[in-house]
């Protein structure tokens, strides 16, 4: 990696390496034995880490002009493998606590096993380690391509992929200290926080000034799609995490806002991060790899622009769905509602658009599991911002609110579209980026597949079913008035859809293993002996089958 | 001048809604707008070749 650096670079990296062990040393002093100490330690021995990585190539002769010649994607590398790693963890954390709900003997009685410390283990794992160094490492990979511009230079983008797994090992092992702010999706407190948004600004000025010097004026819209991820998460991030710390010393801060401003204030971020994280980001890598993978143009370019600011706009305002009958404002709550409705349009738009796309290579859809992927997360699109519209009516959402029914819901979405697309994305761009012909095996591509189609299936109607049961068990009166059920007969009522699900979220981590080992296995191939430099697009190659030779 | 929130929600409820319609409008003008169409075309198939290495 040093290899790449230039001279300067590498003495600013070890500068700022200095500057974050220094914090790490302030941090564990001032935190003592608390949560805010460990975590010094942590932030000082990832500093040292990588000065001894700096230092052990220090003296490597710096890249040459050549280097101008070729897009910078050892970020993307890095980037994608971290992913793949990510994915590992947060899925066998979140199978681990499906059991748990089934089987609560699973604790193992723990402070850090326990279910409430587990689970935004297993949400920030997969959400933001998963699909965050996902959307990092294509994100450069596609806009380098897009703007046929290098990045501006060998550090930053660096910066960007470390500093930002620094981030997320600090929230998970936060969560298992018992540090979170208890707010969904934004847990991890102040210091954390801090730490990203120098992060996440280094990022934006990255991408700007990779765009500043494109070679087409036109910017693809999957550029679009990025910088509107990019953009508006540096925005809720701030916004929703401004709190005062208790002390310097302390891991715990209170929130800037207080009782419903602060729940309006969190639900505009967390249904913004599943609109700026989970679906701008990832259309992004849609409208990029689809395309590319298919070797057929978008349907139409105009739909996906019309889709791209209606999804910009309307999403904004949609965060009040998540607070029906509470002390919100009813024209609030009714405002949130109108405008998940209307998303529905520039929704479909996205995943019509997405399917006509590939009308004509129905064909390669058929042998071609990477396709198949990108084809199936599209149409998981389609079912879950339908489903989501609909559960944002108040009528419905009295039914579907705190039941699993909205756990069913955001896999669908998470597993079904985000994952199903990444994963789709990550093996179109494995042999691209590592100059293989194909992935190590097809056919393992495959069984991943299947894997995890079967996975996201069964967990998804076994969580359908068992919210639409609980629902239903929490509305039943019986003839003199009162509740027919207790809360725990509706728990009874779950223990074999809880199986079910564990089951299926079982189903989906092989399938990411199987997944993890294909992708090493793809990276450690020996180089093919032939002329260089290698065609960076394959030829779509049918699945399990040789390439037509040029003869043929 | 402190804003009340009947102020705000009187903004909300009218100039937010010509605020959206203007905006859909801009965009629709925006992407149907005839000498448009060529670039739009050019940069759905850009991305299909030549993009090999970097503009220098």
């Amino acid at each position: 990696m040093n290899a790449q650096l230039t001279k300067g670079e590498r003495q600013i990296a070890i500068g700022i390496l200095l500057l974050i062990v220094c914090v790490g040393l302030a941090f564990a002093g001032a935190g003592k034995d608390g949560p805010l100490g460990v975590h010094g330690f942590l932030i000082m021995a990832s500093g040292i880490l990588g000065i001894f990585a700096m230092i052990n190539g220090y003296f490597n002769p710096e890249p040459g002009d050549e280097r101008f010649d070729s897009y910078y994607d050892t970020p993307s590398k890095i980037g994608l493998l971290l992913a793949m790693a990510w994915a590992a963890f947060g899925l066998f954390i979140g199978d681990w606590v499906a059991w748990q709900l089934a089987y609560p003997d699973l604790n193992f009685e723990a402070a850090w096993t326990s279910f409430g410390r587990l689970r935004p283990v297993h949400t920030t794992g997969v959400i933001f380690g998963f699909g965050g160094n996902g959307l990092i490492a294509t994100s450069f990979y596609v806009m380098q391509r897009t703007s046929r511009a290098r990045l501006p230079d060998q550090l930053s983008p660096l910066f960007v992929v470390f500093g930002y797994n620094l981030f997320c090992v600090l929230a998970v092992t936060g969560y298992m200290m018992g540090v979170t702010q208890s707010k969904e999706y934004a847990e991890p407190e102040w210091y954390a926080d801090i730490w990203l948004t120098i992060v996440w600004v280094t990022y934006f000025v990255v991408y700007l000034r990779t765009l500043a010097h494109r070679k087409e004026p036109h910017i693809y819209v999957a550029n679009w799609y990025y910088m509107a991820f990019i953009l508006v998460v540096a925005m809720l991030h701030i916004v929703n995490n401004l709190a005062v710390p208790v002390s310097f010393g302390s891991a715990k801060s209170y929130s800037l806002f207080s009782g419903v401003q602060d729940a309006m204030t969190q639900w505009w971020y967390g249904h913004n991060a599943v609109a700026f994280f989970l679906t701008a980001g990832f259309l992004g890598m849609m409208y990029y790899f689809m395309p590319k993978r298919a070797g057929r143009p978008l349907y139409s370019y105009r739909m996906s622009i019309i889709s791209f600011w209606g999804i910009t706009f309307l999403y904004m305002w949609a965060g009040s769905h998540h607070l029906h009958y509470t002390a919100l404002p009813q024209w609030v709550q009714t405002l949130g509602m109108t405008f998940s409705l209307m998303l529905l349009v520039p929704s479909w738009t996205a995943a019509a658009n997405a399917l006509l796309t590939l009308n004509g290579a129905w064909h390669k859809v058929r042998d071609d599991a990477t396709l198949r992927f990108m084809m199936v997360a599209a149409v998981f699109y389609g079912l879950t911002t339908f489903e989501g519209s609909f559960m944002a009516i108040r009528s419905v959402n009295s039914l579907s609110h705190y039941t699993d029914w909205t756990i069913g819901h955001v896999h669908a979405g998470a597993l079904g579209w985000v994952a199903m697309i990444t994963f789709g994305s990550i093996y179109a761009a494995v042999p691209w980026l590592w100059k293989r012909d194909s992935m190590h095996s097809p056919r393992l591509v495959e069984v991943h597949f299947w894997f995890a189609l079967a996975g996201t299936v069964v967990y998804v109607l076994a969580m359908w079913n068992s919210g639409i049961i609980q629902g239903l068990m929490w509305r039943t009166y019986n003839e003199s008035g009162t509740l027919a059920y207790s809360f725990v007969d509706s728990l009874v009522a779950m223990h074999p859809y809880y199986i079910a699900r564990a089951f299926g979220g079982l189903l989906f981590l092989i399938g990411a293993l199987v997944g993890c080992y294909n992708v090493w296995m793809t990276v450690r191939m020996p180089l093919e002996a032939k002329s260089l430099p290698v065609d960076d697009i394959p030829e779509p190659v049918a699945t399990g089958q040789p390439g037509l030779q040029p003869a043929e | 001048m402190a804003v009340s929130h009947d102020d705000l929600v009187w903004l909300a409820q009218s100039a937010g809604l010509f605020y959206l319609i203007g905006l859909s409008a801009i965009v629709l003008v925006y992407v149907y707008w005839p000498s448009n169409k060529k670039r739009f075309e050019k940069a759905a198939e850009a991305i299909l070749h030549g993009e090999d290495r970097p503009w220098r």
